[in-house]
């Protein structure tokens, strides 16, 4: 099953690329050649951020698989992410 | 009553030092001096169900409905729906509005659960969306209801705290003019986490309180930076129009003072104050015990104006309508046809109901929909029992001042506690130009109803007491009998009168009399005059026979002692000067 992985971002930001650097660390490592990561630029589409309830950036949403997970932050803690999308158990 | 506040907004100056933005809200622009700081956030804070979002919503639909300012309202606790829901039944419609693009609606939510966090954050997506909503609508007004819900639902509340800081930064520097409100759970903090110290320019707090079973909802203006401002709270309410802030007396003392004079109904009345009534919007007071007349003499009132063909508004807050129309037909004041005729108009409502914002609110409406020239409000004291005198004194100053812009006279019954009459009433009778006091005087085993004019402004009046006598036919005003024990009503005057009335008998009948006895001794002293004449007469011919009698005698005499002289051949000389000589001349 492919993962499908959408980042929020508002413009090329320091916290937003290390948001997707780490983003993109993370599915190499455990989720190599079945993610998908969509990156969503809210300056250039502020309507979307209404739609999927974005407040605080960078936000992390998990589409697929189901349920749907938010992860806001710059995902540099790597252990949080990883319990946050449900990778790993916690402890 | 909202056309009247958005000319006096229009009218009034708009302060040169600070820019302010009408919010369109019913007296609040009043006691704010023109409304909220311009380009700058002001703060409403109160506990739930104070008012909050209404006061947010209220001032968007107002900024794009009256002053041409399209808005846009962020929620964060509400759903649109749900929203749009709660301002339709206060008349605003959100969905045309949003359709025709004057206001936008967003609602920001976000489930807790569902959220993790790794690492550092900002709030830009929030910002990209107030910026985007800003955008659609060309927006000049902001909303943000409850900014602080972001607290609970994001981690780290230090990058919150930042976040809404420079929220506020980013909404001035926009020169929007915004409304933030938030959440007042303890009575010592303005806001839950703090935010006021974010908020520099204008701090207002709603609260909704409950005394004595009554709702009250107040309002204060706890600092507005660089401009004046009214400092106490004030009472607000909430009806199917928005909100309404209830200042002091927010239509100021410049009404005009007609010169025209209406009667009272009563012609004694009128005659008690020089001789033409009351002035033209004046405000009339008429107290007095129970039981003393004041309805009556407010109905006269209705019935003088309704026969003039004027409308009349009768408030009732003690009786109901019927009650009042059989107990005047009573007295023989018939004022149904004038209900029939579309010219009298009741109000009865007991204000323990809805409190003193909803009696004022109903009053105002009455006035304003049916535009009388007379009002009742019977009586005033009843509303005594919602509220404190304060906030009574405080109602009738503005119902007074609105009344008399609209050059409506008004009488206000009042209830007093027997004895310090005067006293109790001082706090409402200065508002009032003319005061009369009824009142109940015990004399021989009866109460009598008695009326005076304490006080009527701008006017000769009566100082005298009058006996106020309730008949078949109507109401009289009688003279009353000051006699040496003080004044005499009801039998104690007529059986004074009556007393009156037998001594002016008494002495006429003696005066009767007199003449009679005078004429009598006329007659007898006439008819001695007449008596003693002929006796005089009879007597004068007596002697008068007597005297010439004498004569003859006396001649007789000297003649005989002449000659016995003669024969006796006496010395004759003292005989000579009687002249006899010639008689005897003695040689």
């Amino acid at each position: 099953m492919v993962w499908n992985l959408r980042l929020y971002v508002a413009g090329q930001t320091p916290k937003s690329i290390r948001a997707f650097a780490n983003l993109k660390a993370m599915c190499e490592e455990h989720l190599k050649g079945r993610y998908q990561i969509e990156v969503i630029d809210l300056r250039k589409n502020p309507q979307l951020a209404r739609g999927d309830q974005i407040v605080a950036i960078p936000t992390l949403v998990r589409r697929l698989p189901l349920p749907l997970r938010t992860i806001v932050g710059d995902l540099s803690n790597s252990m949080l992410l990883l319990v946050g999308l449900d990778l790993r158990k916690v402890g | 009553m909202k056309q009247m506040a958005q000319k006096k907004i229009s009218s009034s100056p708009v302060s040169n030092t600070l820019p302010k933005a009408a919010t369109g809200i019913q007296g609040l622009d009043e006691i704010t001096g023109g409304g909220l700081p311009r380009g700058r956030s002001t703060l409403i804070s109160g506990g739930a169900g104070s008012g909050k979002t209404l006061f947010g919503l209220e001032f968007l639909v107002r900024g794009a409905t009256q002053f041409n300012e399209p808005g846009v309202f962020i929620s964060f606790e509400e759903s649109i729906p749900d929203l749009a829901k709660n301002v339709a039944s206060l008349g605003f419609d959100l969905d045309r509005l949003v359709a025709e693009k004057k206001l936008f609606v967003d609602h920001v939510s976000i489930a807790r659960s569902e959220l993790g966090e790794t690492g550092e954050y900002d709030l830009e997506g929030l910002f990209i969306r107030i910026a985007d909503a800003i955008e659609r609508v060309g927006a000049r007004r902001v909303v943000l209801d409850t900014l602080e819900t972001l607290f609970g639902e994001l981690p780290s509340p230090g990058i919150v705290r930042a976040e809404i800081r420079r929220l506020f930064d980013w909404l001035k520097q926009k020169g929007l003019t915004s409304i933030i409100t938030a959440e007042r759970d303890q009575p010592d903090k303005l806001t839950r986490h703090g935010i006021e110290e974010f908020v520099s320019d204008c701090v207002i707090l709603l609260d909704h309180r409950i005394r004595e079973e009554i709702s009250t909802r107040r309002l204060r203006i706890v600092k507005y930076r660089g401009s004046t401002h009214g400092t106490n709270e004030y009472p607000f309410l909430i009806d199917d129009q928005g909100i309404s802030v209830l200042p002091i007396s927010s239509l100021g003392l410049n009404h005009d003072a007609p010169d025209e004079r209406v009667s009272s109904g009563i012609s004694r009345l009128d005659g008690m104050l020089g001789g033409k009534g009351f002035y033209r919007g004046s405000s009339i007071l008429a107290s007095g015990t129970a039981g003393t007349g004041k309805t009556t003499i407010a109905a006269c009132f209705v019935d003088a104006a309704c026969r003039r063909g004027e409308r009349a508004l009768f408030f009732a807050f003690e009786e109901s309508p019927e009650q009042i129309l059989r107990n005047m037909r009573s007295i023989g004041i018939d004022l149904e046809p004038w209900v029939k005729k579309g010219l009298l108009q009741f109000h009865a409502a007991r204000p323990t109901y809805g409190g003193i914002e909803q009696v004022l609110l109903l009053t105002h409406k009455g006035i304003t929909s049916f535009k009388p020239s007379v009002v009742v409000v019977d009586p005033v004291t009843n509303l005594l029992m919602v509220s404190t005198q304060n906030e009574v004194r405080s109602m009738l100053t503005r119902l007074v001042d609105f009344l008399k812009t609209q050059g409506i006279t008004s009488i206000f019954t009042s209830l007093t506690a027997a004895g310090a009459l005067e006293a109790s009433e001082a706090d409402v009778s200065s508002l009032m130009d003319t005061w009369l006091l009824l009142k109940n005087i015990e004399v021989g085993g009866e109460r009598n109803r008695a009326l005076y004019v304490l006080k009527s402004r701008g006017m000769e009046h009566s100082n005298q007491i009058r006996e106020f006598v309730l008949t078949d036919d109507g109401l009289r005003l009688l003279d009353v009998y000051l006699g040496a024990e003080g004044v005499l009503t009801g039998s104690a005057r007529v059986s004074q009168e009556m007393r009156e009335k037998a001594v002016v008998t008494f002495q006429r009948q003696e005066l009767e009399t007199q003449r009679r006895e005078l004429e009598r001794k006329r007659r007898i002293f006439e008819a001695r005059m007449v008596m003693l004449r002929a006796e005089f007469e009879a007597e004068e011919e007596i002697i008068q026979q007597t005297i010439s009698e004498s004569e003859l005698l006396g001649e007789e005499v000297v003649q005989d002692r002449g000659q016995m002289v003669l024969s006796r051949q006496a010395d004759s000389s003292s005989y000579k000067k009687e002249g006899r000589a010639k008689v005897a001349p003695v040689r």
